[in-house]
């Protein structure tokens, strides 16, 4: 009898609550999220923050100034140039620094090589949370590789670059290093045409990404949401153009934008802007003009960094990462330590909307929506 | 493009008379915090602004007072920073809060709560983001104390104990000299800041 009750109430399911992380190897990191599931279809989902926490903030402010850069390589670590240029940027506003023209090509350069290496890696990842286990990611990494190379040579590391002075860049780069560019600019279109082949119009990966984590643009607007995520949903808001920061008002590139805001339109919007960052490198190439890599009024800085003192007073800063709108906000009383140092990092607030995207969707679904955002958890949990 | 702060100013005293206004450096002081809402509505609505983009959401301590501060954009209009800050004591560090109005201070508010112990009324969820629930204190407070994670005190050698954690002597008697003088085991901070 008591079976058969249960049997006629079949619409009622219970809720099943489930930990994922702070060791999975979908969260990209020690991310940890609790899902509600009922059934297969997720109904609750909240995410869990602070396991790489380390108070980068209060670690800066008992820094001078010039020995936060190295920190900051450390906050998005598969992109750390883009960090570097952002603070250089915002101590540069504080302290009233100009940069010479070759060192704002050399950053520029450097910037958008590792907007390259960031979105190829965080397609890989993605692809691999879907399935297809490694093939597309040792591909996409076989070409990070070389740019990763080339950065050692040119920095000193492959991922902790520590490149940007205020005021320049710590290193020239030489005519081979230029060329070496020069040729990978020139063949990675090639590897992207064979990535696409395999990839854009592979039915198994339409009918997965398609439709599913649908984020609104007035949402995406609302919730403070930028970089790629931002603009598969149609915004068109890059700060590269909005601000036009260091010299990016010179070049020729377009802002791709998605239609719908699904998972599909974000992996497609990161494509076509490895495409567009080609063409600021194609340019930047053919325009680098020679002279200072450094600005004189910087250079005593750099031998005695702790005699750095900027004036008294505040800036906030902001630059275009490959995540979205990476900020600092630096308060200066005069010392050589920063009063207040904060980051306003895009992996944390990208992850407001989350829990909307993956309601109503599938378990499976809501791995790919967390990789499709594109976090890391040195930026998010600082 | 940038929004000349004064004009924001001027508007919004033409617009929110009762609201008194201050110009900081670069950023408009709001001198009572409950007025921060209506300000940030205005600005969001205004169609001369547009702000539909709060970027960033911060506190500081400038050890009498604590703040709060604001970066707002427009995305529409593709214009801005336009900044705000609030003021609030130390024994009351009250602000409403602005996720009614922008989402982007969900995480946000809530870091600054973590870290400040600026207490947004209003906010969903007002909970501490980086650290757990049981964690005493503000740690990006100038007077914030650093526990010396190198020293036990009384209650971790015993809450060790009970697991079976042996001990040595040594820390032992470092233990009970400070729960003699009731004093906390702290990281002795430099006298003077490296520089």
């Amino acid at each position: 009898m008591e079976t058969t009750e249960v049997l006629k109430n079949t619409d009622a399911t219970q809720i099943l609550e489930i930990n994922f992380g702070p060791q999975h190897p979908s969260t990209h990191g020690v991310f940890r999220m609790t899902v509600q599931l009922d059934g297969e279809k997720i109904c609750g989902l909240k995410p869990v923050f602070g396991y790489l926490h380390r108070n980068h903030e209060q670690i800066a402010e008992n820094l001078p100034y010039a020995a936060i850069m190295p920190y900051t390589d450390r906050l998005d670590y598969v992109n750390a140039l883009a960090n570097n240029f952002g603070y250089a940027l915002t101590i540069e506003k504080l302290a009233g620094f100009e940069v010479p023209e070759r060192a704002e090509y050399i950053r520029v350069i450097m910037a958008e090589l590792a907007r390259i290496v960031n979105h190829i890696t965080v397609i890989g990842f993605m692809l691999n949370d879907l399935g297809a286990f490694f093939t597309p990611l040792l591909y996409a990494f076989r070409e990070r590789e070389r740019i990763l190379d080339l950065f050692e040579e040119i920095t000193g590391s492959r991922l902790m670059n520590n490149y940007f002075r205020f005021g320049g860049v710590k290193r020239d780069l030489t005519n081979e290093n230029l060329a070496a560019i020069q040729k990978i600019v020139s063949k990675f279109p090639a590897f992207l045409k064979e990535f696409e082949a395999l990839l854009t119009k592979n039915e198994i990966l339409c009918m997965r990404c398609q439709n599913i984590g649908i984020l609104s643009g007035e949402t995406a607007t609302n919730a403070g949401i930028t970089g790629p995520v931002l603009r598969a949903s149609g915004v068109n808001y890059d700060i590269r153009k909005v601000d036009g920061y260091s010299i990016y008002n010179r070049f020729d590139f377009k802002i791709p934008l998605g239609e719908k805001g699904d998972v599909y339109d974000r992996f497609y919007v990161r494509v076509l802007e490895i495409r567009e960052s080609l063409k600021i490198l194609e340019q930047a190439l053919t325009k680098i003009p020679q002279g200072e890599i450094i600005n004189k009024k910087s250079l005593p800085l750099l031998k005695m960094p702790r005699n750095f003192k900027p004036p008294v007073g505040e800036a906030y800063g902001r630059v275009e990462s490959p995540k979205g709108e990476l900020g600092f906000y630096v308060v200066s009383d005069g010392t050589p330590q920063p009063w207040r140092y904060h980051v306003r990092a895009p992996s944390l607030i990208n992850l407001t909307v989350l829990e909307e995207m993956c309601l109503g969707q599938k378990i499976a679904d809501a791995i790919i929506i967390l990789g499709s955002i594109d976090i890391v958890l040195g930026e998010t949990d600082r | 493009m940038n929004i000349p702060i004064e004009e924001v100013k001027k508007e919004l005293e033409a617009r929110l008379p009762d609201v008194k206004l201050r110009l900081i450096r670069d950023s408009i002081l709001i001198e009572n915090p409950e007025d921060l809402p209506r300000v940030a509505l205005f600005l969001k609505e205004s169609p001369k602004f547009l702000l539909d983009y709060l970027s960033s959401v911060t506190g500081a301590d400038y050890l009498t007072f604590l703040e709060s501060v604001y970066h707002f954009y427009s995305m529409a209009t593709k214009q801005g920073p336009v900044a705000l800050r609030v003021r609030v004591t130390k024994n009351n560090p009250r602000v409403p809060s602005l996720v009614p109005i922008y989402r982007s201070a969900e995480l946000q508010e809530r870091e600054a709560y973590d870290t400040f112990g600026i207490i947004f009324e209003g906010h969903p969820d007002p909970r501490r983001l980086f650290m757990w629930e049981e964690f005493q204190g503000y740690p990006l407070r100038k007077d914030y104390e650093q526990e010396d994670t190198e020293v036990l005190e009384a209650t971790d050698i015993a809450w060790l104990e009970a697991r079976g954690i042996e001990i040595p002597g040594e820390m032992k008697e470092k233990a009970k000299a400070l729960q003699a003088t009731n004093q906390r085991a702290i990281a002795q901070k430099p006298e003077k800041p490296r520089n």
